[in-house]
């Protein structure tokens, strides 16, 4: 699985083991090849009977039909932390233990996690249309949300700026850390600058609580959507490993021919 | 390390035009603002030590890409990141944030009280903006650091480097901004977010040298 594989744990000698067996690409593309299409499956299956229950689920009495919107909305923004957590124990991988398949981890993990990000933004503001009547309120969990977009953004241009992959995965590993030691940091100044200048809870969760009709479906959502994030995660990587490899053949072939024809 | 704080003021104060230059870009940012906002003296001097900031931030981000890379060019860098025995690599990038910080940003710094004329802030408001930018600029010159380090390979880095940093500087910002302010604006405290923004400057004065330090070496083979 995506997330055991770069959670490298060295405390754990059969878990080590398997990931050092995982640092060869073709067992690694082999593995990917069987799990993709069975952890698509189970996504799949579990997402419809998450979407299920959640429109089987009773209306707020407040927020109506729009309350819907959470069993998506929650799991993207669930997810878009997730996915930054992931791209951290990979920049550790990276750079700790230079797991060859970390790096490629972290490299095709950045996309999808900021498309997560911009769903949940999305998905939010939709949301908070009817129920704040504004698409936008500077509020600190949006804002700190809309920054850890920016950051996922910044990791993708850094990627993308380089074209030796070695240098690019230990430049983006070394950003990816930075910005997860600065994440708390940024939540916390942000709460820091919301409440000193807007009076206290524009909005918040209905209750401490949420019933637990609520809260079932939105539980299975969120299994269901990381189990999809794996998938897709596996998938980017394997597409990643095959560029490379595409990359190094060209290369290769283009040397052959400047051989032959000297 | 002295030595290499002294050649690398020479250098910034000889290359030239450098901080002129980011003394330049922060007035006219500053004197953009009205334009924008419209001529209202009121308004302007509620929103500006925090106009102040964001002209100091921007402006102190403009020189940062030249932080490593004319090392690079003419290969001193490497000569310091080969001294990594006799001196630590990060402590090697300190002083060259420090050196580039006393010639970049301090300017930035002193003409911050002018600025805060022309924006009609009174004279407790100049004194707290002055003193927030001399204690908050080093720490995203010690940011800065970071992403120039990463895209030191890059020949056109420099909007990369500031696209990295900003998000960081966030924090900074915020405090910053929020200690300005409590100076001036009645209820709102001076001192918890000045000492804040001293601590966040001294983390950083941490992170972010060890962090371009790592990736100074990764990126010089």
């Amino acid at each position: 699985m995506g997330a055991g594989m770069t959670d490298a744990n060295p405390q754990a000698t059969t878990l080590s083991g398997r990931l050092t067996a995982l640092a060869n690409p073709t067992r690694f593309l082999a593995l990917a090849d069987r799990l993709v299409p069975w952890l698509g499956g189970i996504a799949l299956v579990v997402l419809a009977v998450g979407l299920y229950l959640a429109f089987a689920a009773p209306e707020d009495y407040q927020q109506g039909s729009t309350v819907r919107i959470m069993y998506i909305h929650v799991p993207f923004a669930w997810l878009s932390m997730f996915c930054y957590s992931l791209m951290a124990a990979s920049a550790l991988g990276t750079l700790v233990w230079k797991h060859p398949l970390a790096d490629v981890a972290l490299k095709s993990a950045a996309p999808i996690g900021a498309a997560f990000t911009a769903l949940a933004l999305l998905t939010g503001s939709i949301w908070g249309k009817p129920m704040w009547g504004t698409w936008w309120v500077w509020d600190a969990r949006l804002t700190s949300v809309f920054v850890l977009f920016l950051m996922y953004l910044g990791i993708i241009a850094l990627t993308r700026a380089m074209d030796d992959p070695g240098r690019s995965a230990r430049a983006a590993a070394i950003l990816t850390l930075v910005g997860f030691i600065n994440i708390p940091i940024i939540k916390f100044s942000v709460d820091w600058w919301n409440t000193l200048h807007q009076p206290a809870s524009v909005f918040r969760l209905d209750g401490p609580t949420i019933h637990a009709s609520l809260l079932w479906p939105l539980l299975i959502c969120a299994l269901g959507f990381t189990l999809l994030f794996l998938t897709l995660h596996l998938m980017a990587m394997r597409a990643e490993i095959w560029r490379r490899r595409v990359i190094a053949m060209q290369r290769l072939s283009a040397r052959k021919a400047e051989r032959a024809a000297r | 390390m002295l030595a290499l704080f002294l050649r690398e003021t020479r250098l910034g104060v000889r290359a030239g035009s450098g901080a002129l230059t980011g003394v330049l870009f922060f007035l006219a940012v500053v004197a953009v603002i009205p334009f924008g906002v419209g001529p209202d003296l009121n308004l302007l001097s509620r929103i500006g030590p925090a106009i102040l900031w964001i002209g100091a931030l921007l402006a102190s981000l403009l020189g940062l890409e030249r932080l490593f890379q004319a090392d690079r060019e003419d290969g001193s860098l490497d000569l310091l990141l080969i001294a990594d025995g006799r001196h630590m690599t990060a402590l090697t990038v300190f002083v060259k944030c420090l050196a580039h910080w006393a010639v970049n940003v301090l300017p930035l710094v002193v003409v911050t009280p002018l600025l805060g004329l022309f924006m009609n802030v009174e004279p407790l408001g100049i004194a707290a903006a002055t003193a927030t930018l001399a204690v908050g600029t080093p720490a995203i010159t010690f940011i800065g650091a970071v992403g120039a380090a990463l895209a030191v390979a890059l020949p056109r880095g420099g909007l990369l480097v500031s696209v990295l940093v900003l998000p960081l500087t966030i924090p900074v910002l915020i405090f910053g901004v929020a200690a300005a302010r409590g100076a001036v604006a009645d209820p709102d405290p001076f001192l918890p977010p000045f000492l804040i923004l001293a601590a966040l400057m001294l983390f950083f004065a941490v992170i972010g040298p060890l962090a371009a330090a790592l990736a100074l070496r990764w990126s010089g083979d």
